[in-house]
């Protein structure tokens, strides 16, 4: 009796060291297992976004209760989300393992300690950004785009040129404000809105002729926001705009995330994701 | 004095030693940020005095008509003192950035013709209504002040109400309210900052597009800096002016 229930802990102690390390072999990325590495919560993803994330970078319906509005980043759906889950799942975590939590673009930035293990945004990589936090590689290159009302003067240009005479509007602490400045020179600076909320609102207003975006958010501008607004071009990458994850400065979570990324792009995850919620067209202005 | 010294020693190195210093210092004290970012934020920063200038010049007179408004005697006036009270009440319960917000991006939304769209248009009216209400009553509490006997003996003269207003009471209650009027002041200088929820590229807007472009705090100190240039003269002045006066009044008190 007494040998058997040695035996049983035996076996028991064996089956849960099988299981521990099923699930430490669960990660596809070697040497990046969830047990492995140094999060903010263990055995937890926390993962930042801005609140409210709209489509199509964020989807699904907004849950009751819910600090997050307009959309439901525990969803799955629309791009970031999907991409987060995805190296999630690289990782070894499941589903339920991934926490979201909301946090103010200028908030991920500032010096301190900070409230997740990476934050996703939108938020491009610059050199100069740089110094202040660590970026992951890119998960999406991006084009910036201009958004302007039907039948008006703005909606008929085809030339970069052709937008200088009129008035441009940008979401703050975006490229697209850099873009307009420096590559559309407009005749009157920009005027620059705390949210891409505002910009829209002063779109629907014709306090601004043009909104400039990043190409994928305006198809919720022009299908849903301002039903009568439409894309009047997209404009020429000039510079390898591309976004990245945002992690507190020299955290070593970024190594298994690249490596997570450099997987998803092999195996054309990223592409597919891409298709499935950033599908859209616009001409290209010259 | 030597206390002051061994305190403010004590205080920086408490900062200076602190583990975060030198990512705070980085982050904020960048002297090269500081330098790139300072001409274009001065220059955004005149927008800020352009909207003080004309606001405070209106703010003088609009907040003297509604505080005489709120005084005139007599059951006749009731109407209007009531108007007064409730415009006083309104403006300075609600918070200054949700009526810039309303007016700025509600009253162009109108589509009305012939009715300004501007942002800095829209901005300015919301100081001025607020602020009219503050020193309204900045006004009102100087009026007040000034003894019953001045306006009786005024009224015993022969003056109209409003004679003895313009000639008696007013001149001597706008002195005794210089101070707090300049502190109104100085709080709509700063509060000029918030009409950039508008989109209007100020100081404080500046400094954020600088501060979202680098991930860099910099800006901030160099916008409190200009803020502080201008705030901290305008404090001293009014010192000046209130001891220049008590000092007349006295030379004036020993004379008699």
């Amino acid at each position: 009796m007494r040998r058997l229930t040695l035996l049983t802990l035996c076996v028991a102690a064996l089956a849960v060291l099988a299981a521990g390390l099923a699930q430490g072999s669960r990660s596809a990325v070697p040497g990046c297992g969830k047990g492995s590495l140094d999060l903010l919560h263990s055995g937890q993803l926390t993962v930042g976004t801005d609140n409210p994330a709209f489509p199509p970078w964020f989807d699904g319906v907004e849950k009751k209760g819910s600090t997050f509005k307009t959309s439901n980043p525990y969803s799955g759906k629309g791009y970031e989300s999907a991409v987060a889950y995805a190296v999630a799942s690289q990782l070894g975590f499941k589903h339920s393992e991934v926490t979201w939590t909301p946090v103010a673009f200028l908030r991920s930035f500032a010096p301190g300690s900070k409230p997740f293990d990476f934050y996703l945004a939108q938020v491009s990589f610059k050199p100069v950004r740089a110094k202040a936090v660590t970026f992951s590689n890119s998960y999406y290159f991006v084009n910036q785009a201009v958004v302007g009302l039907k039948g008006t003067k703005i909606a008929k240009v085809k030339t970069i040129a052709g937008l200088k005479p009129f008035q441009f509007g940008v979401p703050l602490g975006t490229t697209s404000y850099d873009y307009v400045v420096r590559y559309i020179k407009p005749n009157s600076s920009p005027k620059v809105y705390d949210t891409l909320n505002d910009a829209v609102t002063a779109l629907k207003n014709k306090q601004i002729d043009g909104l400039v975006v990043d190409f994928p958010s305006t198809g919720y501008i022009t299908a849903v926001q301002v039903p009568n607004s439409t894309v009047v071009g997209r404009l020429p990458s000039k510079t390898n705009e591309h976004f990245g994850m945002v992690f507190k400065k020299g955290n070593p979570l970024v190594a298994c995330v690249n490596k997570a990324l450099a997987v998803l792009t092999r195996n054309g995850t990223l592409k597919k994701l891409e298709r499935q919620y950033l599908a859209g067209s616009g001409p290209l202005l010259k | 004095m030597t206390s002051t010294i061994v305190f403010i020693a004590l205080v920086v190195v408490l900062v200076v030693t602190s583990s975060g210093w030198p990512e705070v210092k980085e982050a904020f004290f960048n002297r090269e940020i500081f330098r790139s970012s300072f001409g274009e934020i001065a220059s955004a920063f005149l927008i800020n005095v352009k909207i003080f200038c004309i606001a405070e010049a209106i703010v003088l007179v609009t907040a003297l008509g509604v505080a005489v408004l709120r005084g005139l005697p007599g059951p006749v006036f009731f109407p209007v003192r009531l108007l007064a009270i409730v415009y006083v009440d309104f403006f300075r319960g609600i918070p200054t950035i949700l009526l810039i917000y309303l007016l700025g991006f509600g009253v162009p939304a109108l589509q009305l013709s012939g009715v300004p769209t501007s942002e800095l248009f829209w901005g300015t009216v919301s100081l001025v209504l607020v602020y009219t209400a503050y020193v309204s009553e900045v006004y009102r509490s100087g009026i007040e002040s000034v003894h019953p006997s001045q306006n009786a003996a005024a009224r015993s003269l022969g003056l109209s109400h409003a004679q003895a207003l313009r000639h008696v009471v007013v001149p001597q209650a706008v002195r005794r309210v210089v101070p707090p009027l300049l502190n109104d002041f100085i709080g709509l200088q700063k509060d000029t900052a918030l009409v950039g929820v508008l989109g209007v590229v100020e100081a404080f807007k500046q400094t954020q597009i600088d501060q979202a472009s680098t991930f860099n705090f910099t800006p901030g100190v160099v916008a409190a800096v200009l803020f502080l240039l201008i705030t901290i003269p305008l404090t001293r002045f009014t010192d000046y002016l209130v001891a220049r006066e008590r000092q007349r009044r006295q030379a004036a008190g020993v004379a008699a």
